[in-house]
């Protein structure tokens, strides 16, 4: 895979919350095509990094790059970068009552398009759309009629995130701790939704505390993530050590101040 | 984000636009004589003329209202005129061929056509443009089954028995402090009939323009259901952006017989002030309906203009079994203020009424909702079901709730649920990240809180109800 084209790249990110030090140093390089894993203890900056490249408020870039696509993601807004192909899968997903799943999607999936300068999406084609990646996130299509995520199970928010990955296209997936609070069951829908994702054009980073999740989706590259910084790296065997041994023989002890976050 | 939220909400006043159409008008200024005048002006009835006259001395007894949660300058009710008319309206026009086509531009413009052939099918317009009606739409059309829809001005002479028979009847004289001056100087408003067992064939329209500058409006609305009858009727109103406060201060009854049904919907827009709340209308509005036997009202309303509203559309559930509904949004920014919502009087058996209200503050307003539910002795087995929801936007704005629950009769059941809500970090970072621009999000976000009114509202309307919340939120994130 080293021909292909980076998609991805990061380097030397410096980033902070409320004058918090987070990521401290961060280089990442994601090829086309390509799923990393991030992994490491809690407070280790895995959701920070998330939020910082989808440009959330209140999460500040104080040195250091990242492009997509060769283009600077930091300059961007929040809805721009998702236009350009970003898509962040959210560990708690908020609800929003009273807005239908369907409108909501459709909405999202036309301000892409019209990015792009296409026409909106018609909406019988939407829902014929729509309704397949239900089935194939295995929630009911009476959910399309739904609030967006009102009053949904924890399971079924996180089958909501990813049927809207599905209709998105996006190029680039970060699913932040999905894996949290599913059953084996939902789990494996979950797994199943993203390998069948998987192309040559996309790339994931599949964050996540547990090797478990990666029994079903098969990470091309797992980074250790410790105190802002990629600590180690390896292919999906790294995992398993990791499984094995806990984080703490790669970490450094951590200064007073940095435990939280 | 609130700095986002604030740039959102600062939006253009779209109905904003000054009709230049020559106009006779009063000099400011209140006294007897003045209605004497505006009662010549109308060649009304010596009855009508006694009946403006007593409202107006017991309004020189009353006190103005203060116990709202508004602040304002106090009205000064000698610098206001109290009669403007366009003077093409003299000779009153016999057919739209001969109304000016400037008033026919201005409600154009503002979106509602009144060329029968360009309107929405099904929908009669009554179009009062300051102190006149100036045309109201398929008339001969709501003849043909009975119906009757005209200018009160004109019902005064052409239905005196109805008029006498119900002005007044639901909303008394010396109900209130505007009421009495309405009744003293009100100059016109659409009045409706519909006749027993008759299922009005159309949607009923008044489109109300404040035009003239230091006028105040005060229009009179009366509708008549007559048993077993139905009616769904629809007011719009908006006005110029104009630098001094005006006065609106208008009174509709509503009167539904024995298995009578009336909806009535208010999409307000008048202006609503600047962002340092200069200019804008005082909407004090007094709006009240009675049930007889198992008979039906439901008021539903979106507030989005004004800088001032005082407003508490009522329903008196006099008869067995009679039901009162009650469904509103209203929603404040910059520096609007709003104390609204409603009073369902329980007499009759069995009766029954539901309260909805979304409130949504903005900017540096504040909204409140003011509720009375009583129920009678005589209320056996009445229920009530309040549920009133406030959505904060930025955190600068005020949210209130005062409901009054007064119960006399232990059979009856009242409940009332109340929240109040943000539009949090979360939900604006979710739409974002999915790639919805800010407006987009927060538009989206107070319309799916605002669901369960807006499909109360006739489909055009509930339409159009979203897209005025839309251009009123347009800015308020940035």
């Amino acid at each position: 895979m080293s021909n292909t084209k980076s998609l991805l790249t990061i380097q030397d990110l410096h980033a902070s919350v409320e004058e918090k030090k987070i990521i401290k140093g961060l280089n990442l390089d994601v090829k086309a095509g390509e799923v990393h894993a991030i992994m490491g203890p809690n407070g280790a900056g895995k959701s920070t990094l998330g939020y910082v490249l989808s440009g959330r408020d209140g999460y500040s870039v104080e040195s250091g790059s990242a492009t997509l696509d060769g283009k600077d993601l930091l300059e961007m807004e929040t809805e721009e970068r998702a236009r350009a192909g970003l898509f962040l899968a959210f560990q708690y997903p908020v609800e929003i009552p009273g807005v239908s799943n369907l409108e909501f999607l459709k909405a999202s999936v036309d301000a892409q398009r019209e990015a792009r300068g296409e026409d909106a999406i018609t909406s019988a084609e939407f829902l014929k759309e729509a309704k397949a990646a239900c089935k194939q996130v295995n929630l009911p299509v009476s959910f399309l009629k739904r609030g967006v995520n009102e009053g949904f199970s924890g399971g079924e928010k996180k089958r909501n995130e990813l049927m809207q990955m599905l209709l998105l296209k996006p190029k680039l997936c970060i699913l932040d701790e999905t894996d949290s609070g599913l059953d084996i069951d939902a789990l494996q829908v979950v797994a199943e939704g993203v390998n069948s994702q998987r192309s040559a054009d996309r790339s994931f980073i599949v964050v996540t505390h547990y090797q478990r999740l990666l029994d079903y989706i098969k990470p091309d590259f797992v980074h250790v993530l410790s105190d802002g910084k990629i600590v180690k790296s390896g292919d999906a065997s790294l995992a398993l050590e990791l499984e094995a041994q806990g984080y703490a023989w790669l970490q450094k002890e951590p200064a007073e101040d940095e435990l939280e976050g | 984000m609130t700095e986002q939220i604030d740039k959102a909400l600062a939006r253009e006043y779209e109905a904003g636009f000054v009709s230049d159409v020559e106009s006779e008008t009063f000099a400011p200024g209140l006294d007897e004589d003045v209605i004497r005048r505006i009662s010549a002006m109308k060649g009304e009835p010596e009855w009508m003329l006694e009946w403006r006259l007593s409202a107006f001395r017991e309004w020189l007894e009353m006190e103005e209202p203060d116990w709202a949660l508004v602040d304002y300058p106090k009205v000064d009710f000698q610098a206001i005129s109290y009669y403007s008319a366009p003077k093409s309206m003299k000779d009153k026009p016999k057919s739209l061929d001969e109304v000016d086509p400037e008033l026919l531009r201005t409600y154009e413009k503002l979106g509602i056509p009144l060329i029968e052939q360009q309107m929405l099918a099904g929908i009669a317009v009554d179009a009062v443009f300051d102190s006149v009606s100036v045309v109201t739409t398929f008339r001969e059309k709501l003849e043909e089954a009975g119906v009757i829809f005209c200018p009160i001005s004109e019902a005064i002479h052409k239905h005196p028995d109805l008029v006498k028979k119900y002005i007044g009847s639901v909303v008394p004289k010396k109900d209130n402090y505007y009421a009495a001056l309405n009744c003293a100087v009100f100059t016109d408003g659409s009045f409706v009939y519909i006749p027993k067992g008759t299922r009005c064939p159309m949607e009923l329209s008044t489109y109300f323009r404040i035009n003239e500058q230091n006028t105040g409006q005060f229009e009179r609305t009366l509708i008549i259901a007559d048993e077993g009858s139905h009616v769904s009727y629809l007011e719009g109103c908006t006005a110029p952006q104009r630098d001094e406060n005006q006065l609106h201060a208008a009174v509709v009854e509503l009167v539904a017989m024995d298995n009578a049904e009336i909806k009535y919907s208010t999409v307000q827009n008048w202006y609503p002030g600047d962002e340092n709340g200069k200019g804008g209308i005082y909407n004090f509005v007094t709006k009240r309906g009675i049930c007889h036997t198992s008979a039906k009202i439901s008021w539903t309303q979106v507030e989005t203009g004004s800088s001032v509203t005082w407003k508490y559309p009522s329903c008196i559930l006099k008869g067995d079994n009679s039901v009162g509904e009650f469904y509103s949004v209203a929603l404040t920014r910059g520096r609007q203020q709003a104390d609204t919502g409603t009073k369902m009087i329980h007499l009759g058996k069995n009766t029954k009424s539901t309260i909805i209200t979304k409130g949504i503050s903005a900017g540096r307003s504040n909204n409140s909702y003011r509720g009375l539910v009583r129920m009678n002795p005589g209320a056996h087995g009445a229920r009530n079901f309040t549920q009133c929801d406030s959505l904060l936007i930025g955190d600068q704005c005020g949210a209130h709730t005062f409901p009054y629950v007064e119960s006399r009769n232990p059979s009856a059941i009242i409940e009332h649920e109340a929240t109040t809500s943000k539009v949090s970090d979360e939900q604006m970072f979710l739409c974002r990240q999915r790639g919805l621009d800010p407006e987009k999000a927060v538009s989206m976000i107070v319309n799916g809180f605002c669901k369960e009114v807006f499909k109360e509202l006739p489909m055009e309307f509930a339409v159009e109800a979203g897209k005025l919340l839309e251009i009123s939120l347009e800015g308020s994130v940035g």
